[in-house]
């Protein structure tokens, strides 16, 4: 049992980078997918648009909107090649996952929200600590995402 | 009000029929070809017939009978019908493989000079994906941030070379990152990745345009149903196309190590 499994792994280490990769491309993909659903469907906090918006702030917004499901679609793809390799590697992929999530929600926590005000978290509310809680989970999401890429950074076992 | 009672009286049934009578006549040689090429060849996939029919049936309804007529009253539905004739229809259409199909249904004789027309460099440059794009998303540009808009409600005949171009665009655009006939010039996958990905982009920041600016005429609340259907609609359709480039990069694709893979004892 345990010799069958880590057969099916056992070119991992030749597929760091792509394991990093398709981790990144699928954490963005789900935390843009997790915003549209959320903020923008469910509670109705987002809006679709804010007339504060800079025309910066559309282009980004467009960007990453289309950038999501390519990224989804994408590490979907790119995590079958891996198996089809054998050389997927859970904790490294879990790590390119926190970081690609942590990475997306503080750009869009402090340069799409803020910068290039496309919209607000909340609106009619005292802002302040929605913006904080929002950075400072993706500053966790990204700390989690370096150490778990740290820890599986070597060559060899 | 006054325009809306204009639109009407423009939209004339000789217009539906210019527009449909095309699509019926695809629509019928493309059955008239499988049948006859069934008798001698191997039998052509369902899957791509329906493909078709459904994809005719998209364009169809947007240009004829009562959601035809709706779509010239209403904002939201005309981009509902942006979708199905721009988008939808051609994706269906070029999942059929036609070029596939008529290359096997008429003699060899003639099937050779055809695919040289094909292989010209007019069509590989339109094909490219660049030119494509430019195509397909400058013509929405123009038409939903110039006084085009209104103008094609006044014209029948602009109304008619739109619809067309909106078509015949989407299609370019669809064989020019899809590639399901045969395609001469291929362009690379990463290429067409990039090129797809700045032209949805586009897309998207389109909608959004038009739910702040709606072209002249159109009622707010309906600008902004319509960008949103444009928006959310489009990604749908978008989602097909994207999954479908990748797998078929995915299918080209052999990972280097697979082939040198000696399972270790």
């Amino acid at each position: 049992m345990y010799e069958e499994k880590k057969h099916k792994h056992e070119n991992r280490y030749q597929y760091g980078q792509q394991n990093l990769w398709t981790g990144l491309l699928f954490g963005l993909g789900v935390v843009a997918f997790i915003d549209e659903v959320i903020f923008h469907q469910l509670l109705h906090w987002h809006h679709f648009y804010d007339k504060s918006t800079a025309n910066i702030g559309l282009v980004s917004d467009g960007l990453f909107h289309a950038f999501s499901f390519f990224a989804t679609i994408g590490s979907a793809f790119l995590l079958a090649d891996l198996h089809r390799n054998h050389g997927f590697w859970v904790k490294r992929w879990l790590g390119g996952i926190f970081l690609g999530a942590g990475v997306f929600q503080l750009y869009d926590g402090i340069i799409q929200h803020k910068f290039m005000r496309l919209h607000q978290i909340r609106y009619n509310v005292e802002i302040l600590p929605y913006d904080l809680v929002w950075n400072v989970l993706a500053a966790i999401l990204i700390i989690i995402g370096i150490v778990l890429l740290i820890q599986t950074n070597h060559q060899k076992y | 009000m006054h325009s809306h009672e204009s639109h009407i009286q423009n939209f004339s049934i000789l217009m539906q029929l210019i527009l449909v009578l095309p699509f019926f006549i695809s629509l019928i040689s493309y059955i008239v070809a499988v049948y006859y090429s069934n008798q001698h060849k191997k039998s052509w996939s369902h899957l791509r017939t329906v493909s078709w029919i459904l994809g005719h049936l998209c364009a169809i309804i947007t240009l004829i009978g009562p959601f035809a007529e709706l779509t010239h009253i209403n904002f939201s539905a005309h981009m509902v019908g942006h979708l199905l004739l721009g988008m939808l229809a051609p994706l269906l259409i070029a999942l059929a493989a036609p070029v596939t199909l008529l290359l096997r249904t008429i003699p060899v004789k003639m099937a050779r000079p055809i695919s040289r027309i094909l292989r010209n460099s007019y069509f590989s440059f339109v094909r490219n994906p660049i030119i494509a794009s430019i195509l397909n998303l400058g013509g929405l540009w123009l038409l939903y941030t110039t006084p085009l808009f209104n103008m094609m409600h006044e014209s029948s005949l602009l109304f008619i070379l739109i619809h067309v171009h909106i078509f015949l665009a989407g299609y370019l655009f669809t064989i020019a990152f899809i590639y399901i006939d045969p395609t001469p010039h291929q362009q690379s996958y990463i290429f067409r990745s990039i090129v797809l990905l700045v032209a949805l982009t586009a897309h998207s920041i389109l909608s959004k345009y038009i739910y702040a600016h709606p072209p002249s005429h159109v009622p707010t609340e309906q600008a902004e149903l319509g960008a949103m259907i444009m928006y959310y609609g489009g990604d749908a359709i978008e989602i097909g196309l994207v999954y479908l480039l990748f797998y078929q990069w995915f299918k080209k694709t052999r990972g280097p190590l697979s082939t040198k893979f000696i399972p270790s004892s």
